[in-house]
């Protein structure tokens, strides 16, 4: 299975049947391919959509529906529609339960950088500020290091940040960790990754869940 | 108040907007745009403008096309990543550009239409955005304060309108638009259909016609797709 595939699956395991959940463009978007069958979960967009369905076929495509990763999409049964102030009220309001969001940097407090690299063309945030601050839990999927081999988990983000100490959870393809009041805790490690891989890989200071390994 | 605010041509609707005004323009992506009106100010020539926008077109469609007459000075929009002649404008110099995360540009459009000069959030704490910025900490968090907007003109796309400038919108394209026909201090609003007065039901409609001075018909809208994702049939 392919680097991103793994961490993707295992962040499906964080939806719970019922949740309201904003996936972030790119990997945190596979995800909605993955949600059990069973489950009712509602995905909301920025754009003003709450009920995302699957892409559609050419006889239902529809310009005037898409997605905040600009792609055409469908709505499910009980999809609303609704004005970007609107969209944005129930993410700052904190109706959403659930952001999956893809990251360039977590720092070990859990502050995040995922909107912006000086020297290179800008782009903007689009709405990652405003997901970080409003969704109950904000969880972050990325590679665990960069193309250089580099930690991607940090004492300090080097980045611009996009929020300070807002993630909950990072899931890579090595390890979990999760972000408490005494700082950033190891919890889980990936199938075929090992303690000591972790340990080599991250930047951060890190403690080891109670009874891990 | 004028009970038939229907014009017919676009150039019309436009040529009151005046080199170095600010327009807020409905839109996200390209779903939603009011492609006439920015297509009349193209040939309009109008320029100096600031545009507030949550993204600037593509190259060749949208906003984009203000940017290629090089009649845009100042964009302030959440995500202008789709645009090339965007980055050469920006990085040479010409272009200046104020990134807003896209929650507070519509909260700023939104406020500014509706009198509210500024207002609290968290988003962008810690951040670059949060420079220069009052800060205030309410319940124990921080928050910056953020300034309503408004614009000389606003530029919105409908799906309907009646005679008076009630409109409904059309999922997804309703995104900005009605924030932005709340905050022009003259509303234009393009439509794929006008109704006469009474046909539209008074609890479908999204934005009353209040907000609303000028209203026209468009046709042939193009609706360009960025990201055209299908999946197939199976079977």
């Amino acid at each position: 299975m392919d680097v991103r595939m793994k961490i993707v699956k295992r962040a499906v395991k964080e939806i719970e049947d019922g949740m309201y959940i904003n996936l972030g463009i790119g990997m945190p978007t596979l995800a909605a391919n993955e949600i059990p069958e069973d489950f009712h979960v509602m995905l909301q967009s920025e754009n003003g959509l709450l009920g995302i369905g699957p892409y559609p076929t050419e006889e239902q495509l529809d310009p005037d529906l898409i997605n905040a990763g600009k792609e055409t999409v469908t709505a499910v049964k009980g999809a609303a529609f609704f004005d970007s102030a609107e969209s944005f009220a129930m993410i700052r309001g904190g109706h959403i339960d659930l952001a999956i969001l893809g990251g360039m940097e977590v720092s070990e407090n859990g502050d995040l950088a995922n909107w912006i690299i000086p020297g290179k063309m800008v782009k903007g945030m689009g709405g990652a500020m405003d997901l970080v601050h409003g969704v109950k839990k904000v969880i972050v999927v990325m590679e665990h290091v960069n193309k250089m081999g580099e930690s991607k988990i940090k004492k300090q983000c080097s980045l611009p940040l996009t929020g300070q100490r807002v993630v909950k959870r990072l899931i890579t393809d090595l390890a979990v960790f999760d972000f408490t009041e005494q700082g950033m805790v190891l919890t889980e490690v990936m199938e075929g990754a090992t303690l000591e891989d972790i340990q080599a890989k991250t930047e951060a200071a890190f403690t080891i869940k109670e009874g891990l390994q | 108040m004028a009970v038939n605010k229907v014009m017919q041509s676009f150039s019309e609707a436009i040529a009151d907007i005046g080199d170095a005004n600010t327009l807020i323009v409905g839109g996200f992506g390209l779903c939603g745009i009011p492609e006439k009106s920015i297509m009349a100010l193209r040939d309009r020539g109008t320029k100096d403008l600031t545009v507030v926008s949550n993204n600037c077109g593509v190259d060749n469609w949208g906003l984009g096309l203000l940017l290629a007459g090089k009649q845009i000075k100042k964009m302030v929009s959440s995500y202008v990543g789709e645009n090339k002649i965007f980055e050469t404008q920006y990085l040479s110099g010409e272009l200046e550009v104020e990134l807003v995360p896209q929650g507070t540009l519509a909260e700023r459009i939104r406020a500014g239409g509706a009198g509210i000069p500024a207002f609290f959030t968290q988003s962008g704490v810690g951040t670059p955005i949060a420079e220069g910025k009052e800060q205030r900490v309410f319940d124990g968090r921080t928050y910056i304060m953020e300034r309503g907007i408004k614009g000389d003109f606003a530029l919105v796309k409908a799906w309907k309108a009646d005679t008076m400038g009630n409109l409904v919108f059309r999922k997804t394209s309703r995104n900005f638009n009605p924030l932005a026909a709340m905050a022009g201090k003259i509303t234009i609003a393009e439509v794929e259909e006008i109704v006469q007065l009474g046909e539209l039901d008074p609890d479908e409609i999204h934005t009353p016609g209040i907000y609303v001075k000028r209203v026209l018909l468009g046709s042939n809208y193009e609706k360009r797709i960025e990201r055209k994702t299908v999946r197939a049939v199976i079977g």
